[in-house]
């Protein structure tokens, strides 16, 4: 098994296609395959034992890809955010490798220890009217294909390791071969340092889905784009879709006919972003996808009937649906484990556990963390419905002990995002002498609304235990997310520890 | 007869069907292609061999193919003339179930 077989077929059915663009430049598969096979060559004479690349979305992004597949060499696509000192400690760990650098960022990667850095241009000049090599890669499946360091919300960033069996299996377990019509055409905007931007390449080259690349994600160049290139689909993290939604609200009664496939991931959905898209977009389906680094991407999906049917019951079960992350994908097992590791019922809340060809859980120098039976713990808690729909409450890392009792973050938030005066929110634990922790929160207020700290406790309390009321409320302009749309609550918590 | 190893590439020795192994059988199996066993994919095959007339329907690029019991999985990477059979009989195609896009 190897990356490089899925551009092989995509070759032999459909070669002629466009499979990449990114502005005025575009690749078809034959293109893309001769690509990879010269950049292959490169990287093999370069002695490196990594392929990285610092770059936006480019046509560098899956060439090198597939390059490093061809060459048999990890590919590690580095945050272009990280600033040079963190750059420099990650690029120790994968010394010696060949970084293809965005051209304004080459000359000050030069320094990083290991690292010969080579900018795009120059690598995809060097492959361009490149003659197809003759296939060339190992079929094992063992080998890396993909070094991700995780964006580290919890630590020092981990590097996760996806073996080309796990990538592969996610893919022809999920897509099918050729299943995209000609017209179809997938916005990537995530970044390629993202496994969902790993996901989207790999997915849409099977399917023979052509990509559009954005650069980088504002609302104005994904909408601008989607209309110029006829965009049928697009994979958004929730902040996205928020901005997206606010954008064409302003432009009055502007839609995105073409646009028939919204797949949104990487964070929890509130509920009113997603209510709003799908009035704003009624001619697009919506799917959300759930899945972590360290399974490949997706493992469950509340697929377009879901999102329908859910919208329009009168069924309280069925409405609630629209905040769950639907049900595993056929390949993939879900169970729910309390503390003591036992499975429980439906509807009683634990750890989330998944078992799968596609689950990887290993990270490097740590080994796997795949239990005998082939288990992965997520470190999500949540519950499955008796329809075997999984609801997540977030990290269990996150949970609130107060006094002995849990509590997640994710269930007060709600009660106060569902509050009109509150726009955004984040609940977390602080130290407390009496109770171990105690509940706070930091509150956006939505624009031009008011409430105080004490109607807001009292909106808690009369809908939650008291317990769970927050001791303590602070307003913000606005919340520290990742560039991804991750919330990152120990900023949340250093800033409310340093206030106090 | 070989015992299949998932992961592994192989071709046919009578026409230029490719396949791989998605899930084998924990034993040693005749996996054939156009009626004669399919070789290593860097293989080449003999020159003697031919097509058998009876083994002749085809394989189709990206489709799936599977055993009764469901043991033995393959995965087309080049199509071909030939018929995938195990043990003298042919594989069935293996209907995917169409999942919603989700990146």
């Amino acid at each position: 098994m190897n990356l490089m077989m899925l551009l092989e077929m995509a070759v032999s059915g459909f070669g002629e296609r466009e499979a990449v663009r990114s502005g005025s430049e575009a690749l078809t598969y034959e293109q893309l395959f001769a690509a990879a096979g010269a950049a292959a060559e490169r990287l093999a004479a370069s002695g490196c034992e990594h392929a990285a690349i610092l770059d936006v979305n480019s046509l560098a992004v899956p060439v090198t890809l597939f390059a490093s597949a061809w060459a048999g060499r990890p590919f590690v696509p580095l945050n272009y955010r990280l600033t040079d000192g963190e750059l420099s400690a990650l690029a120790e760990r994968i010394a010696p490798s060949l970084l293809i650098a965005a051209p304004e960022r080459a000359a000050s990667l030069a320094a990083l220890p290991g690292a010969s850095v080579v900018d795009r241009e120059t690598l995809l000049a060097g492959t361009r009217g490149a003659v197809a090599r003759e296939p060339s890669w190992a079929m094992e499946g063992d080998d890396i294909a993909i070094l991700l360091f995780t964006s580290g919300t919890t630590g020092a960033p981990k590097a996760a390791v996806i073996r080309h069996r796990h990538l592969v299996s996610y893919v022809l377990g999920s897509v099918e071969f050729g299943g995209a019509g000609e017209d179809e055409t997938a916005l990537v905007s995530v970044p390629p340092y993202h496994i969902a931007g790993m996901a989207a390449i790999t997915s849409s080259v099977y399917a023979g889905r052509r990509i559009v690349q954005l650069p980088a994600f504002s609302a104005d160049a994904w909408v601008e784009t989607a209309r110029r290139e006829r965009a049928t689909h697009a994979f958004v993290v929730p902040t996205m879709l928020a901005r997206i939604v606010d954008l064409l609200e302003s432009q009055g009664d502007a839609t995105l006919p073409e646009l028939r496939a919204i797949s949104y991931g990487g964070g929890k959905m509130p509920l009113a972003v997603i209510e709003r898209a799908m009035k704003r977009l009624p001619e697009a389906s919506f799917t959300n996808a759930y899945g972590l680094t360290e399974t490949s991407s997706t493992i469950a999906v509340l697929g377009p009937d879901d999102h329908r049917a859910a919208a329009s019951s009168s069924d309280p079960a069925v409405r609630q649906r629209l905040a769950s992350v639907g049900r595993p994908l056929p390949s993939v097992e879900v169970e729910i484990r309390d503390a003591r590791g036992r499975c429980v019922a439906a509807g009683e809340h634990g750890e989330v556990f998944v078992r799968g060809e596609q689950v990887s859980g290993e990270y490097l120098g740590r080994g796997s963390t795949i239990d005998a039976e082939g288990w992965f713990a997520t470190r999500d808690g949540g519950f499955l419905d008796a329809a075997g729909y999984l609801f997540l409450d977030g990290r269990i890392d996150d949970v609130i002990v107060r006094g002995g009792e849990n509590m997640s973050p994710g269930e007060i938030e709600e009660v106060l995002l569902a509050h009109e005066a509150v726009a955004d929110c984040a609940v977390v634990g602080i130290p407390d002498e009496q109770w171990g922790e105690a509940v706070a929160a930091a509150v956006v207020l939505a624009s031009g609304r008011e409430v105080n700290v004490e109607a807001l406790q009292q909106w808690v309390r009369d809908r939650l235990r008291s317990s769970r009321t927050p001791q303590r409320i602070v307003f913000r302009a606005e919340l520290p997310y990742n560039e991804t749309g991750k919330l990152l609550r120990r900023r949340v918590k250093a800033e409310l520890l340093e206030e106090s | 007869m070989a015992r299949l190893k998932t992961g592994t590439r192989l071709r046919s020795a009578v026409c230029s069907t490719q396949v791989m192994i998605v899930a084998a059988p924990d034993a040693e199996v005749e996996l054939t292609c156009g009626g004669h066993a399919l070789i290593d994919a860097a293989a080449t095959p003999g020159e003697d061999l031919a097509l058998s007339p009876d083994a002749a329907k085809g394989t189709t690029l990206g489709k799936r193919y599977v055993s009764p019991d469901g043991k033995l999985e393959l995965l087309c990477l080049k199509a071909g003339q030939g018929t995938l059979a195990l043990a003298g009989a042919p594989l069935a195609l293996k209907e995917a179930k169409p999942l919603p896009s989700s990146d």
